[in-house]
């Protein structure tokens, strides 16, 4: 299964890589923003992505929605990462359709728990 | 154009000084001139309510009250903070996350080294290896939060140089660089500063921003050539 890790900040894209490969996800690619995730997602085919919230110029809640009103990747998981855990945030990526939610820093093991939640492995 | 006719205590002494020159016998002199225009004055007193003279009191002492916190802003000379302070501290907080980041990779890649090297060592190593570099991975996490975190800080800062912008504009020139600055006012309140009242100077500034200091190779070049 490919997985999309989208982040604006290099750094965590290569932690959150790094520990995907140490939990046993090693076919991971990478996006720099959303609008990048989205032109991904449609040459080829994620089993999930995991986005960050704060990107700009397109938000991880916009790429969620975009991702949710497209009939062809509609489908997709997608968990949410952000260092911002408020309420209204959490409500308002479930009601965009967000399988999980995690919040920065978090370890291997949360990663693990939240994608088998999410996969259901 | 209609004929000037005036009012109040106007009408009053033009009608004091018409009768004066008809009862004078030479043009007024300039001394009974003034006796007639301070006896009107005089008079006028009594046009002045209480109520009057209380919002004159009421807005002289505002007037003075603005005056002074004009001074008192003047003081801290909000320029200075806009156009140094506030500048200084996010170029120094942007150069913290940059470290930061250059740090996170550095140790990333020691990381990627040992995890290398986790594969060609017998396996119960191996595995306490991979466990001890997904710690340091997760970890690392540090950095995009504390980055996040700084990043706020920065935008408070611009805020509040945005307020600052609109208090200058707002008081006028004698609130902006009129005022003596702080920063080269003596400070030697803190221990081990340095001559010249910088209360950091015992710190030797901290670390400089990229492109403001030499770096290690060349200070080496440099104190090479004092050989």
């Amino acid at each position: 299964m490919k997985i999309l890790v989208v982040d604006d900040y290099a750094t965590m894209r290569r932690i959150v890589r790094n520990l995907l490969s140490q939990i046993g996800y090693t076919d991971v690619d990478e996006a720099g923003d959303g609008v990048t995730a989205l032109q991904k997602m449609r040459e080829a085919k994620y089993g999930l992505v995991i986005s960050d919230w704060n990107m700009e110029p397109m938000t991880g809640l916009q790429l969620l929605k975009e991702i949710r009103a497209d009939v062809k990747l509609n489908a997709t998981p997608f968990i949410m990462v952000t260092a911002e855990s408020k309420t209204e945030n959490v409500i308002a990526a479930k009601q965009a359709g967000v399988n999980n939610y995690i919040v920065k820093p978090f370890n291997a093991e949360t990663l693990k728990m939240k994608i088998h939640a999410v996969l259901g492995g | 154009m209609a004929p000037f006719a005036p009012t109040g205590p106007d009408k009053q002494l033009w009608q004091r000084l018409d009768r004066a020159h008809t009862e004078a016998t030479t043009p007024l002199a300039r001394d009974e001139v003034a006796a007639i225009v301070h006896e009107i004055i005089a008079n006028m007193a009594g046009d002045v309510s209480a109520t009057d003279l209380k919002l004159y009191n009421e807005l002289e002492a505002l007037a003075r009250y603005i005056q002074h916190a004009k001074a008192e802003i003047a003081a801290i000379n909000p320029d200075d903070i806009r156009s140094n302070h506030i500048p200084t501290a996010t170029d120094e907080l942007d150069a913290v996350v940059g470290a930061t980041e250059k740090a996170t990779n550095t140790i990333m890649d020691g990381c990627d080294v040992i995890g290398g090297l986790a594969a060609q060592v017998p396996p119960e190593i191996g595995q306490k290896l991979t466990e001890v570099v997904t710690g340091i991975y997760e970890a690392c996490n540090f950095q995009d939060v504390t980055g996040q975190r700084i990043t706020k800080v920065v935008r408070a800062l611009k805020h509040i140089e945005s307020k600052i912008d609109a208090l200058v504009v707002a008081f006028g020139e004698q609130v902006g660089a009129s005022a003596p600055t702080p920063s080269t006012q003596p400070l030697a309140a803190a221990p081990g500063a340095a001559a010249g009242g910088d209360p950091d100077g015992y710190l030797l500034h901290g670390p400089s921003l990229p492109g403001q200091a030499i770096d290690q190779d060349e200070i080496d070049r440099l104190l090479a050539s004092f050989d």
